[in-house]
C-alpha cells in the first residue's frame, strides 16, 4: 500500500467516525460520493466494529457486487461475511447496505402516518399522490432525509454512512425537510382545501378560486383538495417529523463528509457546500479529494527531462534504438528484433507530450487545492486508481487511503 | 429518417453532473449561431455558469444578444410565471393580485411539477412563437430530466379541463415531435456516466415521448501509441532501458514513463467503458466524440474548440 506523505493531522476519518453516529457524504455528481461512502463504511465495520449501514441513493450495480450482494433494495441487507473473507479482511463488526427507493419510502411513510386503513388506501390511490411520489424531482431529497431519520431512530446501527441524492445544488436536500414542513403547515393548503371542507368561500379568497379554476379546471382542484384533506390527517405527524429530521442533521452526532475531485466545478460546489454547512452550523467533519493525479507530474526535474527529451529527440531515439537492437531478445518489437529509430522517436515524442499534457492538468489541480482554503481538519487524498473498484478488497484499498 | 441534430428547433442537453453538460450546450448553441440560425441558449439551473462559457455577463430571464445570432438567458420560475399569467391567461397587473402571485411562487417552489412545467413551458413557448430558429437548453442532470420532460404529460393526466390542459396540449405537441425537439445526453467515458447514460436512454424512450437525438461523449482521451509503438514503449519500461533513457536525457526518465503509463491505463479503462456504451445503445443513434481538453476546461476558447470538434463530428 502506498505510504501517506501528508503531514500528521489532528484528526483522521477513523477518529471522526468513531465519534459520530451519522456521516453524510456529499458533493457534486461524478466525484465518487457513493464509492467514498461505501469505502468509509467498510473501514468502519472493519476497524471500529459494531453495526455499520451504508445507505445509498442510486448505487451502480458494481457497488452492489463489490459489497458481495446481487442487488440491494429498500430493505437493509447484510454484506455477507464471506465477501470479507474473500478480500482477506476480518471485520470487527457488521456491514449492512440499503438503497433508497423513493416510491416505496413514500408509501411506507403514508402507511405509518395514516390514521386508518380507509384514509391510507385513499391516499395511495390518489392520482396526485402517485405523481408526486413517482415522477417529480424534489420528493427524492426529502425522502432521503426522512429515511435516514427513520433508520437512525430505529437504533439498529452504531453508524450510518449516507450517500446523498445527485442534486445539482447539493444543499437542496438540506433544505428539503424545512421545505416540506413549510408546505404542509402553510396557509396555501388551507386555501386550497377550504371549498371542499365547507362550501362557504370567504370573500377574501374568492379571486384566488376564480383564477385557479380558470387555470386548472375544477376536477384538478378537487383532486388537489382531496389529496390535501387526506394528507391533513397526517399533517401533524409530517410536520413534526420534518422538524425532527432537521434536528438530527444539526446534532453533534451527525457529521458531513464533503467529497470532491480537483476539477474546477466540483471544487466550487464543495466550497459553496462547506459555506452552507457553516451557515447552518452543521458539522463539517472531513474533506475527501478523489482521483487526484500523482505529484510527480509537478516535479520540476521531470519537466526539465521532458523538455530535453523533446529538444533532443532524434539523438535520444537513435541511441535507444541501438540499445533495443542490441537487446535483441525483444522479440515483441515486431520488426525482427530491430527497432526503427523513427518509431522510437514517435514513442518518445508521445511520452514527452503526454507528460506535459497531464502536467497542465496536475497544475490546475494543485491550484484548485490551494483555493480550497477553509478546509476542515480532516483532509484525505485518494489517488487515481488503475481500474474501477469491483470488490470489497477494492473498497478497502480506497478506504486505506482516507482512513488514518 | 431522423432529422439531423441542429435541424431541430429545441434541444435539451442533459448529462450526469461533472461530465461537461454546459460546455456541450454552449458549443451546440455557438455552432447553431455560426450556421446562421437565430439561436437562444437557455440554462435551467439558476446557479449555473453558462455565462462563463461565453465569457459574458451573468445571464438573466430576458434573453440578451451576445454575438451575432446568439442570445442567452437563464430560467427563473417566478418570472416565467408572471410572463405566463400575463401572456397566456391575459391576466393583467399580476402585481396587484399580490397574494395570488406569492401563492403561486410558493407553489412553484414547494409543490412538485409546477416548477418543471413553468421551465419546460417557457422554452416550448419560445419555439411556438417562432422567435428563434434554435433553442438549446442546458437542462437538468440525468436524475431529473425524465421528471422534467414528462411534467407536461403528468399534468395533462391530472388536469382534464381548463387552460392548463390547453397549455400542456401544445407543449406536448412541440416536445413529442422529433422533427422539432430532441434530447442530447452528454457523457464521459467513465463508469458511472456510462451507466447512467445507458439507463437514461432507456428511460427517455420508455417514460417520455421526447426523441433522443444524440449522445455526446465528452473528454475522450487521445490514443498515445499506434501499432508497434506500444511494444516499443513496453520495452522502454524495462529497468536496463530506463537507465539508458535516463542517461541519454540526463535526468530521471521514470516520472515520464510513469506518466505515459498512467495515460495509457486511463485511456484503456475509458475505452472499455466506451465500447460498453456503444454496445448498449441503439446502433442508429448518433454518437459524437469530443476530445479531452488538456489546456483549458472553461471559457470562450474551450467553447470554440468543442464547437469545432462537434462540427466535425456532425459532418459540417
Amino acid at each position: 500500500m502506498a505510504t501517506k506523505t501528508a503531514e500528521p493531522r489532528h484528526g483522521s476519518l477513523e477518529q471522526l467516525l468513531a465519534a459520530k453516529e451519522i456521516a453524510i457524504s456529499c458533493g457534486s455528481g461524478g466525484v465518487g460520493k457513493t464509492t467514498t461512502a461505501a469505502a468509509a463504511a467498510t473501514m468502519a465495520a472493519t476497524h471500529l466494529g459494531g453495526k455499520v449501514l451504508v445507505l445509498t441513493v442510486d448505487p451502480a450495480k458494481r457497488l452492489a457486487n463489490a459489497l458481495g450482494l446481487e442487488a440491494f433494495g429498500n430493505v437493509e441487507t447484510q454484506v455477507p461475511p464471506s465477501a470479507f473473507k474473500e478480500a482477506g479482511i476480518e471485520p470487527r463488526g457488521e456491514l449492512w447496505a440499503a438503497m433508497l427507493d423513493t416510491k416505496q419510502s413514500w408509501d411506507d411513510l403514508v402507511r405509518r402516518h395514516a390514521p386508518d386503513a380507509k384514509t391510507r388506501e385513499a391516499i395511495l390511490a390518489n392520482p396526485l399522490y402517485q405523481n408526486i411520489t413517482g415522477k417529480f424531482v424534489q420528493s427524492h431529497d426529502y425522502i432521503a432525509m426522512e429515511r435516514l431519520y427513520e433508520i437512525h431512530t430505529s437504533g439498529k446501527y452504531d453508524l450510518i454512512v449516507v450517500d446523498t441524492p445527485p442534486t445539482r445544488n447539493a444543499i437542496d436536500f438540506l433544505e428539503a425537510p424545512e421545505r416540506m414542513a413549510d408546505f404542509f403547515s402553510s396557509r396555501l393548503l388551507r386555501w386550497l382545501t377550504a371549498p371542499a371542507r365547507s362550501r362557504v368561500v370567504n370573500f377574501a379568497s374568492r379571486p384566488f378560486y376564480q383564477v385557479a379554476d380558470r387555470i386548472l379546471g375544477s376536477q384538478f382542484l378537487e383532486d388537489i383538495a382531496e389529496f390535501f384533506i387526506l394528507f391533513q390527517s397526517m399533517y401533524e405527524g409530517f410536520v413534526e417529523r420534518a422538524r425532527a429530521v432537521e434536528r438530527v442533521l444539526s446534532e453533534r452526532r451527525t457529521t458531513f463528509v464533503v467529497v470532491s475531485t480537483l476539477e474546477a466545478a466540483p471544487v466550487q460546489e464543495a466550497e459553496f457546500f462547506m459555506s452552507e454547512l457553516a451557515k447552518r452550523r452543521f458539522h463539517l467533519g472531513a474533506l475527501v479529494l478523489n482521483k487526484v493525479l500523482p505529484s510527480y507530474l509537478l516535479d520540476q526535474e521531470a519537466t526539465a527531462a521532458a523538455n530535453r527529451l523533446s529538444a533532443d529527440a532524434d539523438r535520444i531515439a537513435a541511441e535507444l534504438a541501438a540499445t533495443l537492437e542490441d537487446g535483441g531478445s525483444a522479440g515483441s518489437a515486431g520488426k525482427a528484433g530491430t527497432a526503427d529509430p523513427a518509431q522510437v522517436r514517435r514513442v518518445l515524442d508521445e511520452v514527452a507530450e503526454s507528460f506535459r499534457n497531464y502536467q497542465v492538468v496536475a497544475m490546475r489541480e494543485a491550484e484548485q487545492r490551494a483555493e480550497l482554503g477553509a478546509a476542515p481538519e480532516v483532509v484525505a487524498t485518494v489517488p487515481f486508481f488503475d481500474s474501477d473498484i469491483f470488490d470489497l478488497g477494492g473498497l478497502a484499498r480506497m478506504g486505506e487511503q482516507i482512513w488514518r | 429518417m431522423t432529422p439531423s441534430l441542429l435541424d431541430r428547433k429545441l434541444i435539451f442537453v442533459t448529462g450526469k453532473g461533472g461530465v461537461g453538460k454546459t460546455t456541450i450546450a454552449a458549443a451546440l448553441a455557438m455552432l447553431g449561431a455560426q450556421q446562421g440560425k437565430r439561436t437562444l441558449a437557455c440554462e435551467f439551473d439558476a446557479k449555473g455558469n453558462l455565462a462563463d462559457f461565453f465569457e459574458t455577463e451573468p445571464t438573466g430571464f430576458q434573453p440578451r444578444a451576445i454575438q451575432p445570432n446568439l442570445h442567452v438567458m437563464s430560467m427563473n420560475t417566478e418570472e416565467s410565471l408572471k410572463e405566463y399569467l400575463s401572456l397566456q391567461l391575459k391576466i393583467p397587473f399580476v402585481a396587484r393580485l399580490g397574494p395570488l402571485a406569492r401563492t403561486f411562487d410558493f407553489v412553484a417552489n414547494a409543490a412538485p411539477g409546477v416548477k418543471e412545467i413553468l421551465t419546460v413551458g417557457k422554452v416550448a413557448w419560445e419555439v411556438r412563437r417562432q422567435a428563434y430558429d434554435l433553442v438549446v437548453v442546458d437542462a437538468v442532470a440525468t436524475g431529473h430530466i425524465v421528471g422534467q420532460l414528462s411534467a407536461p404529460d403528468a399534468i395533462n393526466e391530472l388536469v382534464q379541463v381548463g387552460l392548463v390542459r390547453e397549455q400542456t396540449g401544445w407543449m406536448r405537441d412541440i416536445l413529442h415531435d422529433p422533427a422539432t425537439t430532441g434530447a442530447v445526453i452528454v457523457t464521459a467515458p467513465e463508469e458511472m456516466p456510462v451507466n447512467e447514460t445507458i439507463e437514461l436512454a432507456d428511460r427517455l424512450t420508455a417514460e417520455t415521448k421526447v426523441d433522443l437525438a444524440a449522445v455526446v461523449v465528452n473528454r475522450v482521451l487521445p490514443e498515445l501509441f499506434g501499432r508497434g509503438e506500444e511494444e516499443v514503449f513496453e520495452q522502454l519500461r524495462e529497468p536496463e532501458r530506463v537507465e539508458v533513457l535516463s542517461a541519454a536525457i540526463g535526468g530521471r526518465a521514470e516520472p515520464l514513463l510513469d506518466a505515459a503509463q498512467l495515460a495509457v491505463t486511463l485511456r484503456r479503462t475509458r475505452a472499455g467503458h466506451l465500447s460498453r456504451l456503444r454496445e448498449a445503445l441503439d446502433p442508429t443513434l448518433p454518437l459524437l466524440y469530443v476530445p479531452y481538453q488538456f489546456t483549458r476546461t472553461h471559457g470562450l476558447r474551450t467553447t470554440h474548440q468543442v464547437a469545432e470538434a462537434l462540427s466535425a463530428e456532425l459532418g459540417f
